[in-house]
This record gives C-alpha cells, sequence and structure tokens, in this order.
C-alpha cells in the first residue's frame, strides 16, 4: 500500500511539473465541456501527461465529428455542454435517506431478484461504497480474492489503478482496439472517461474465476464514461462478467462507455453483460441512453472472442459488440438478447470483419419486442481479401409480443474474397395464441406459459452465460415481459 | 363426470354445433364419429377451454362444475386432457422441462407437493416406455421437428404422465401407421380404469379395433345423430355416413 502511495505521490509531483490545472479542491466542476475541463478530470485522477495528451487528442477529434444518425432510434437532441463531465463519488448528503424514498417499482423488482436489503440500498445509492465494504465484508472477500488472482499473475483493478501501476501496459494497449476517434462516442469518452476496469491474463494462464465487476466493489464512482480494457495473453483464457441484474439507479441520463479487448495467439475471451438500467417510465421519460462501443480483437493465431449480451434496459441502447478477426483460424461470437418494451429502442448488433485466414464467426441475435418497443438488429459481415476460407453463420430472430411494437433486421454483408461461406438466416415471429393454449391446456397459466416460450426463445443465447447468470437473466426476463400481454 | 346439455356455439355468427347432448361416466370410453367439418373438433376445443368460439345456449359440466367458467388451465388443473389434433411446436423449451413445468403447475394447484428432477425423471422415464418413446424425445424442444407419429406418442405420454381423470382424444389416430396406431393405443388403454374417463373423436373406425369404447355417437352437421355401441362403428365403416344423411333420426327432425 505504501508502494502505491508513493507512486500517487510521484505522478501527483510530476504532474503539477507539467503544468496540470491545479484547481483541485472543486469536487464537481460546472457543466460543460472544453480543455480545462479534461485537463481537470486528468488532474484530478492524477494522470500521466501522456494520457492527458491522448484525451486532449480525442477531445479534438471529437469536435470536428458530428452525432450518428443512421441508427434507427428517435433521440432527443443531447445537450453536451449541460453535461457535468467530473464529480467525485456522492457525499452523505446528496443520498437518499433510506430506501421509503426509493421509486417503490424499483423495490419490487430488487424483492423479486431475492436481493438482500443491504444490497438493495446500495443499489438505491443509499449506502456509499465505503460503506458497501462493511455491509459485504468484501475486504476479507476482495482480498482473498485478489490473492488467489495475484499468484497467477492475473491483473484484475480499477482502470485509474492500472494507470498508475501498470502504465506500460495500459499505454501499449489503450486505443489499439477502438481509437480515439472511431466513432462519436467513442471520441467523447476517450476525452473524458473517469473509470472502469482493468484486466491482464499472462501468458498460458486460465483465469480461475468468473472475473466479474460486481465483484471488483471499488471506491471509484464509474460514473457515466466507463473504460475497460482486457488483455489476453498467448495461450489465456479469461470469462469476463459485466454489469448486474438489478436495476440501477443513475442520474446520468448519457452512458458511453467503451470497451476494448485483445487476444493473442490461441488466448479466449469469453465477455458476459446484462444490462438492465433505468428504462424510464411508460412514456419513456428518465430513462438512461446507452451508447456503448464494443470491440475486440483477435490479434493472434487461434484466438477467439466471445461477446453474450442480455439487453433489457435503458431507453435507448445503441451498441454493436464487435470481433475484428486479425489472426488466421481466430473466431468471433456474438449472442445477444435484447428486449425492449413500453417506449424503449435498441439498435443493436455485431461487426464481425474477417481479415486473417480461414476465420469463422457465429451471430446469434434474439430480438423480444413488447409494446410499442422498436428493435433493430444491425449487422456487419466483412470479408477483406486477405480472408481466405472465412465462414460466417448468422441467425437473427424476432419475437413480437402485442401489435404495437416492432422489429427490423439490417444485415450488412461485404465479402471481397470468393471462397467465403456466409450464411444468414432470419426470422420474425409471435408468441402465438396455439402456443399459450397448448400450455394453458396442460396446466401452466398464461404468464407462466409466455415464460416459458421467450425463455425457449433466447435459449441459444443463455446458455451461452455462465450458469448463475443464466438464471438471473432468465428470471429478469420473466419481471420484464410481466403484463405485456393482455 | 363429464355432462354436455343442448349446447350451440358458433364461430363469426356460424353456427358449429347445434344443441349437442353428451354425458360420459366414470370409467366410459365414448367415440365420437363423423365426417370433416361436423363438429367434432370444435367439440373438444370447447370442452379444453378455447375461447375463439361463442356459446350461444347450453353447457357443460365437469365434476359438478361449470366448465365454461374456467380457464384452461384451471380446467387442466381438475384433471381434463386433450390430445391435440396438431400438437404445437415450442422451439427451445425441451420436452421434459416442459412435461416437469405441467405435472408440477397441476400438483401445486391440487395443494399437492412438486416432484423434484429426480422424481420426475423416475416417473417420465417409466412412462415413456409405455408408448416406446426413447429417451432421446426429453431433450428435445417440444414437438418441433417431430414427425406426425412422434407428435401423436407424444400426446399420449404427457397423457401418462399428467394422468388426467378425463382425457378427450382428438383424431390421434390421424397420420399413424398401423404400429404407431397400436402402440397409441396400449398408451390409452393402459390408463382405462373404473375412475377415468375418455372422449375419442375419429374419423376412422379402425382405431376403435384397438381402443373400444362402450359407446358410439355419431356427429353430423352439429348433431349427434345416432348413439349406439362399438357394433355402430362397424356399420359406419361399412356403409358410410350416407346411411345417416338418407335416414336421419327423428331427433334430427325435432332440432330441424
Amino acid at each position: 500500500m505504501s508502494d502505491h502511495t508513493a507512486t500517487l505521490e510521484e505522478l501527483t509531483a510530476k504532474g503539477y511539473q507539467f503544468g496540470f490545472v491545479t484547481d483541485i479542491e472543486q469536487d464537481t466542476v460546472p457543466p460543460g465541456l472544453n480543455e480545462d475541463v479534461i485537463r481537470l478530470i486528468s488532474s484530478k485522477k492524477q494522470e500521466p501527461e501522456w494520457l492527458l495528451e491522448w484525451r486532449l487528442e480525442a477531445y479534438r477529434h471529437w469536435l470536428t465529428m458530428r452525432e450518428p444518425d443512421w441508427a434507427r432510434l428517435d433521440i432527443t437532441p443531447i445537450d453536451y455542454q449541460a453535461i457535468s463531465y467530473y464529480s467525485a463519488p456522492k457525499s452523505d448528503a446528496d443520498r437518499p435517506k433510506s430506501l421509503d424514498e426509493i421509486d417503490p417499482e424499483i423495490l419490487r423488482t430488487y424483492e423479486k431478484l431475492g436481493i438482500p436489503l443491504a444490497e438493495q440500498e446500495v443499489l438505491a445509492g443509499i449506502r456509499g461504497n465505503v460503506a458497501v465494504d462493511a455491509v459485504f465484508d468484501s475486504v476479507s472477500v476482495a482480498t482473498s480474492f485478489k490473492g488467489k488472482l495475484a499468484e497467477k499473475g492475473i491483473i484484475f483493478c480499477s482502470f485509474s489503478e492500472a494507470v498508475h501501476e501498470h502504465p506500460e501496459l495500459v499505454r501499449q494497449h489503450l486505443g489499439t482496439v477502438v481509437p480515439q476517434g472511431d466513432n462519436y462516442f467513442a471520441a467523447l469518452n476517450s476525452a473524458v472517461f473517469t473509470d472502469g476496469s482493468f484486466c491482464y491474463i499472462p501468458k498460458g494462464v486460465r483465469c480461475p474465476m468468473e472475473l466479474s465487476t460486481y465483484f471488483r466493489i471499488n471506491a471509484a464512482n464509474t460514473g457515466q464514461f466507463e473504460r475497460t480494457l482486457i488483455i489476453a495473453e498467448p495461450g489465456s483464457y479469461v470469462s469476463y462478467l459485466e454489469g448486474c441484474t438489478a436495476p440501477q439507479r443513475d442520474e446520468n441520463q448519457l452512458h458511453a462507455a467503451v470497451v476494448e479487448l485483445i487476444a493473442l495467439d490461441d488466448a479466449e475471451i469469453k465477455y458476459s453483460t446484462v444490462q438492465n438500467w433505468y428504462p424510464g417510465d411508460a412514456e419513456g421519460k428518465g430513462g438512461i441512453y446507452n451508447f456503448v462501443t464494443k470491440r475486440g480483437l483477435c490479434k493472434g493465431r487461434n484466438s477467439k472472442i466471445s461477446w453474450t449480451q442480455v439487453e433489457t434496459g435503458s431507453a435507448i441502447t445503441w451498441k454493436y459488440p464487435s470481433c475484428v478477426l486479425r489472426g488466421d483460424n481466430s473466431i468471433g461470437e456474438f449472442y445477444s438478447v435484447a428486449i425492449t418494451r413500453d417506449r424503449q429502442q435498441a439498435d443493436t448488433g455485431t461487426k464481425m470483419i474477417h481479415m486473417g485466414k480461414n476465420t469463422r464467426s457465429t451471430i446469434i441475435s434474439k430480438g423480444i419486442s413488447a409494446g410499442q418497443g422498436q428493435n433493430v438488429y444491425r449487422g456487419l459481415v466483412k470479408v477483406l481479401p486477405t480472408a481466405s476460407d472465412a465462414r460466417n453463420y448468422t441467425q437473427c430472430d424476432s419475437l413480437l409480443m402485442g401489435d404495437q411494437c416492432g422489429a427490423h433486421t439490417f444485415p450488412y454483408i461485404e465479402v471481397q474474397h470468393p471462397t467465403a461461406q456466409i450464411e444468414h438466416e432470419a426470422s420474425t415471429s409471435k408468441v402465438s395464441d396455439d402456443q399459450i393454449f397448448y400450455c394453458q391446456s396442460r396446466g401452466i397459466g398464461t404468464e407462466d406459459a409466455i415464460n416459458l416460450i421467450v425463455n425457449g426463445f433466447c435459449k441459444e443465447v443463455f446458455r451461452e452465460l455462465p450458469m448463475e447468470f443464466a438464471v438471473e437473466a432468465q428470471k429478469l426476463l420473466e419481471i420484464k415481459l410481466e403484463g405485456s400481454v393482455g | 363426470m363429464l355432462k354436455i346439455e343442448n349446447l350451440h356455439v358458433s364461430v363469426e355468427d356460424t353456427e358449429i354445433l347445434k344443441g349437442i347432448d353428451l354425458e360420459i361416466r366414470p370409467g366410459e370410453v365414448h367415440a365420437i364419429m363423423g365426417p370433416n367439418g361436423s363438429g367434432k373438433s370444435t367439440l373438444a376445443s370447447i370442452i379444453a377451454g378455447r375461447d375463439d368460439y361463442e356459446v350461444s345456449a347450453g353447457g357443460i359440466q365437469f365434476l359438478g362444475e361449470d366448465l365454461l367458467e374456467l380457464d384452461p388451465e384451471d380446467r387442466a388443473r381438475m384433471g381434463l386432457f386433450l390430445a391435440f389434433q396438431y400438437p404445437v411446436e415450442i422451439p427451445g423449451v425441451n420436452n421434459l422441462y416442459f412435461l416437469k413445468a405441467a405435472l408440477n403447475a397441476q400438483r401445486k394447484a391440487r395443494g399437492e407437493d412438486e416432484l423434484d428432477a429426480m422424481e420426475f425423471w423416475e416417473l417420465v422415464t417409466e412412462r415413456m416406455r409405455r408408448v416406446q418413446m426413447d429417451e432421446a424425445f426429453l431433450k428435445r424442444p417440444v414437438n418441433e421437428g417431430f414427425s406426425g407419429g412422434e407428435k401423436k406418442r407424444n400426446e399420449i405420454l404427457q397423457m401418462s404422465v399428467l394422468e388426467p381423470r378425463f382425457a378427450v382424444l382428438d383424431e390421434t389416430d390421424s397420420g399413424l401407421d398401423i404400429d404407431a396406431l397400436k402402440t397409441v393405443a396400449d398408451g390409452v388403454n393402459a390408463m382405462r380404469s373404473p375412475e377415468r374417463g375418455f372422449l375419442v373423436i375419429t374419423h376412422y373406425q379402425r382405431l376403435l379395433d384397438y381402443i373400444v369404447p362402450d359407446v358410439v355417437h355419431v356427429m353430423m352437421d352439429g348433431r349427434i345423430v345416432r348413439t349406439g355401441d362399438k357394433d355402430l362403428a362397424k356399420a359406419l365403416e361399412a356403409e358410410g355416413y350416407a346411411l345417416f344423411r338418407e335416414n336421419p333420426e327423428p331427433a334430427i327432425a325435432q332440432h330441424a
């Protein structure tokens, strides 16, 4: 720990030396975005000069860009100057005092998910992160957990910590998969990200447990611009879980995260997400905008990256976890369940970029629309001239519940090598009255029948999730679909 | 146990059932035969609780309850079973899971303990032997990719597991070869008991060689035009439905 402090002090001192903005007394910067704000964020986080420069480059690029408008989404214009880009973890005074102040709808969901009371208070923001340690006794949990990982040489920490303790690794890989100027939201994230997760698996190491952000109850408030970087050295394996099935309370409407994955020779990364951000009320007011850039680079031969996502929350989801298959024989996979109801909108899918020889990709996308929800699958399969014998299999299934929702599929296929084999299957179906009646006639009630049918529809994706996560995802789906069929 | 009185049913202003009277007591097997469009399957659907129909007059009593007032799942929980003419596919839901969910939903509603995975496995594998189904069926999604014969056997398997008090078999013989027909009939016969009633709906007399009925009804144009014993089915097979068109029973004239 003293080493850590020493490093911090050293960096801070360096920071001043290189002329960081000095206004570090302030806890929350006023709304607005300019270079000074970025300097402030960087200095608050006591970052090295190169990272500040990196942020500023991203910001300057962002200024030249325009918001993408190609997605099939109806977005209320975002005033980027009205957002505060840095705020320290909330003080006790700002927090809700007790669960009585929390939206009863959210509490009801906590209850259904079987979340213990103490944990509910954390999720609802009543207890700060310091208190979390006491509640979960996570000091001991985290210690034994970290010890186990350290034995294997695995690094799993917050992004800020990585910047300080493993700057060479961060500097080497940051932005190599999602460049600063990749897209509007990635550029914004690169300029202003506050924290996130960092994970490094050394050569030949198989990570002995699922790495979960839920486990890493860190003191930092990761906020709305999260940055994740995972590096799997040759022959290593890691399964990473992101998110939480419990609905999370957050005042920040705009979330623009960036996730970069790098898999070297024979390495495998499995990345699973269950997302349940606040979707807004039935009219869609107040919900989270989730504009995320996730991309994995299969850099080495025989490497594999697999994305599995269960997207249930947010007012708007704009998200395309992708794989760049650069190494020969590398494999990319994308399994997705996206559900929209009420006024929720989702434009999600994947990109599989085949560069190496004999690369393979699989896309299984399941969209469920209920109420007035609009669900879009948008995917690109691209086979470059270098990618001989590339193969892709894509399956997009949409399930409609009710007659006011919509499902839309936009598959883009660009093939530049004659040996490529591309398959695409798509279906749209309704939960049919016949199926429901069949279940009923066997004694299964209507709601249970719908859950059964929907879970069957999602099965190919759920089975890719780690066991515990799959059970939670299934439960979550049931809650989400409650009352969606009259 | 099942009592149908003067049942009139229509779909979009077209009357399909024009006054059905039928009583089935515990232990009895009744067969209803009739040509296409006579209303046989409508009767099965009404008993099971499909809501695409309008009952304009009459009613159905099941175990003393007004059946038409109950949701389909509540009818099933009381011990009513319909073997579908066209069993529905449920992709992604495996047969074992579906059967267990159904049985436990019924047991729960009746205040009985739910079966755990082991207990259920023992029950279901024992019942599968009755209908000569391979265990591999349990892993496959409900009816998905099943042949016609497999779907029908699967219905009988469900019936064997759920052990209803009263079962309606809606053209379970259609599309079956003779071996499958025997298997299905064996499955049904194994369940015959003094407490259990059956209503077997069929086009052909052939099934009734294997499931021998106590009572046979002939249905035409929404009415039961003749009731007799198993020999009635044989006469029908020999002479065809024309016999009843030309010589209507007095009962028909009465309703017309």
